[in-house]
């Protein structure tokens, strides 16, 4: 069970699912020689070859519409967005186009496309380099968004979004990229929709994703210290997410707390607090509360940055909420 | 594009006008239905344009495909649709092409390549690039036509397909029908450069051509075709043509001021009886295919009327793909 990164998790699944399926392939800006800004692409261009790996100009609605157009013509485009703030670029190909075809053609084609695309904040990259747009996306019918915690689950996740026949938006925390965890040797694929508990405890549920997750088992070892047990489920998917797995948790623990990175108000987490209250009020012993980011644009400036992100403390004060 | 002109026979001519006939008449039914109020909506309907359809389509093949318009009822029949399918859909059918989901914005048949007309000016740019990126990726012997108005000149994808078309070599043609209207302003008001200079700005060849002559417009499409065809990379045409209607059905044209009779002199189909009345096709042949024509037509909608209503859950259903 070697230790993989979580970058190196991504860049194993396309090119597994490259050499599997002759019609994946791979675009966007600077993926093919330079790698990607992150590197996740290191290599395909040299392994796979230019009219596979394609390096396109800095044309995001374009490259997305050109990938929706490829999809319904036969490809498997895997689009790269360089960073989360430049899919406002891509809107009309990913909402008005891609997300649509297989409802609005009368499911004669579906659009098997995938768009990768970093966000989060922590690297100082300022409010045009660091937004968590991931609800607006899972607003839309016809996506489906995943975001990763742990390598293991963005292998998995890589290979169910390109096997899948609809827009699958693959969001990469990046702070998480060079964060390791071991890989079995044939790393299994992972079902679009499917939560996984990274921390078992009886006394709260904290409901995170992405780059949270971590923060949120931060918080959980900290409570440990003074008695309270917290279960720490890590959503991987937002669009379908595992409903199931959330009201599975909270009828152990009766308390949930719900952490993501994005700004708190109409978030994914108001989603869910707002399905747990129709469909798990009963099982709830307090009212549950959402961590997020305060609601302004992603600041640059380190302690500005600092007391933008939602901390372990955050998450912490949060659980003693539901204990009071 | 050094072939020389191929002169059209009476019978290949012939072919051409019954498409066109097709396209006005199934538009004029359309118009009539939107007055009734059995066809809801908006409808924007293309009488006036129909050569510029025909003729490209002309030269296409059932690989090849066609990104459409909002305006696109005559790619999509040029292209084969079936009219019984066509008309169930606008009528908001089951049986509709789109299973009365997306209606006269939205029709498509991806058996035939045709990726859709589109509600969003200019996006079927980026989605017919694609296409054409499958086409060399996959190694098909097939083109990709985006159709697109003057309007759309106005939209910055057009720069960036250009670019990424030209760039990448795509067996793309780009094809403007330039019907002086964005949307109700006249263009000149709109758009401050030529389409020519654009394309040259970029690098693209560029052809244009009377777009109201159907067979002026097949024979320019002909040679841009197969020189896209034979992988020499992008090619835009401009055909310059009139839309004899509003924006959509029901726009009272308050900004308009063009007479009916210069619309008169440039109908594509009055232009393309005269050239078949010269190749010696008497009058009462095209009345026969009238008909003929008006008798499918009359078919369809009764087919559809007759049929069972889009279903809520088999739309419900189809929101993502099993």
């Amino acid at each position: 069970m070697p230790a993989t990164s979580f970058g190196k998790a991504i860049n194993r699944a396309l090119a597994d699912a490259m050499e599997a399926d002759s019609t994946v392939v791979a675009m966007g800006e600077d993926i093919g020689s330079a790698g990607g800004p992150f590197g996740v692409t290191r290599g395909l261009q040299e392994r796979f070859g230019r009219t596979r790996v394609i390096d396109t100009p800095i044309s995001e609605a374009a490259i997305a519409g050109a990938a929706t157009g490829a999809a319904l013509s036969g490809l498997k485009p895997v689009v790269e967005i360089m960073f989360m703030d430049f899919t406002t670029l891509v809107m009309d190909a990913v909402v008005n186009q891609a997300a649509k075809a297989h409802f609005m053609f009368g499911g004669q084609r579906s659009v098997p496309m995938v768009l990768r695309t970093p966000h989060g904040g922590g690297l100082n990259a300022g409010p045009q380099h660091s937004q968590c747009l991931e609800a607006w996306f899972a607003h839309v019918p016809g996506l489906k968004v995943v975001c990763p915690a742990d390598a293991p689950s963005a292998y998995g996740l890589m290979r169910s979004a390109i096997a899948d026949p609809n827009p699958v938006l693959f969001v990469e925390n990046k702070k998480l990229y060079a964060a390791k965890a071991d890989m079995p040797e044939a790393p299994g694929t992972v079902p679009i929709g499917e939560a996984r508990i990274a921390r078992r405890g009886r006394d709260v549920t904290v409901v995170a994703y992405g780059g949270v997750v971590a923060t949120a088992l931060a918080a959980a070892d900290t409570m440990a210290t003074t008695g309270v047990e917290v279960e720490v489920v890590d959503l991987r998917s937002l669009q379908p997410w595992d409903t199931d797995a959330v009201l599975a948790s909270l009828q152990r623990t009766h308390r949930v707390v719900i952490a993501h990175e994005a700004v708190k108000a109409f978030g994914v987490g108001a989603e869910i607090a707002a399905t747990i209250a129709e469909l798990g009020f009963d099982d709830l012993d307090a009212p549950i509360v959402r961590v997020g980011a305060a609601f302004m644009p992603v600041p640059y400036a380190t302690p500005l940055e600092a007391s933008y992100l939602p901390a372990a403390g955050d998450i912490e004060a949060a659980i003693q909420r539901t204990l009071e | 594009m050094s072939q020389a002109e191929r002169p059209i026979s009476a019978d290949e001519l012939l072919h051409l006008y019954r498409q066109l006939l097709l396209i006005r008449l199934a538009e004029e039914r359309l118009s009539a239905l939107f007055a009734d109020g059995a066809v809801p909506g908006f409808i924007h309907l293309s009488i006036g344009q129909e050569a510029v359809p025909v003729g490209v389509i002309s030269n296409l093949g059932p690989a090849d495909t066609v990104a459409s318009t909002h305006r696109g009822h005559g790619h999509a029949l040029a292209k084969g649709l079936s009219l019984d399918g066509f008309f169930a859909e606008l009528l908001g059918m089951d049986a509709g092409l789109c299973r009365g989901r997306g209606g006269s914005m939205h029709v498509a048949d991806f058996s035939l390549g045709m990726l859709g007309a589109n509600g969003i000016v200019a996006a079927g740019m980026s989605i017919a690039l694609g296409s054409a990126l499958a086409h060399k990726v996959l190694g098909r012997d097939a083109v990709a036509v985006v159709f697109f108005g003057d309007g759309a000149l106005a939209e910055g994808l057009l720069h960036e397909c250009l670019n990424m078309a030209k760039l990448m070599g795509l067996p793309m043609l780009f094809v403007c029908e330039n019907n002086g209207w964005s949307e109700f302003s006249p263009t000149d008001s709109q758009i401050a450069f030529s389409l020519e200079s654009l394309a040259a700005g970029h690098g693209v060849r560029y052809q244009h051509v009377d777009g109201n002559n159907v067979v002026a417009v097949a024979e320019s499409a002909r040679l841009a075709v197969d020189d896209v065809r034979r992988g020499r990379g992008p090619i835009v045409l401009e055909c310059k043509t009139i839309r004899v209607r509003g924006h959509f059905e029901g726009d009272p044209q308050k900004y308009r001021t063009t007479s009916d009779s210069e619309l008169e002199a440039h109908d594509p189909l009055r232009i393309a009886a005269e050239q078949l009345r010269a190749l010696g096709i008497e009058d009462e042949q095209l009345s026969v295919s009238r008909a003929e024509i008006q008798t499918r037509i009359d078919a369809a909608v009764r087919k559809a009327r007759e049929g069972e209503p889009a279903d809520f859950a088999t739309a419900l259903n189809d929101v993502y793909a099993a």
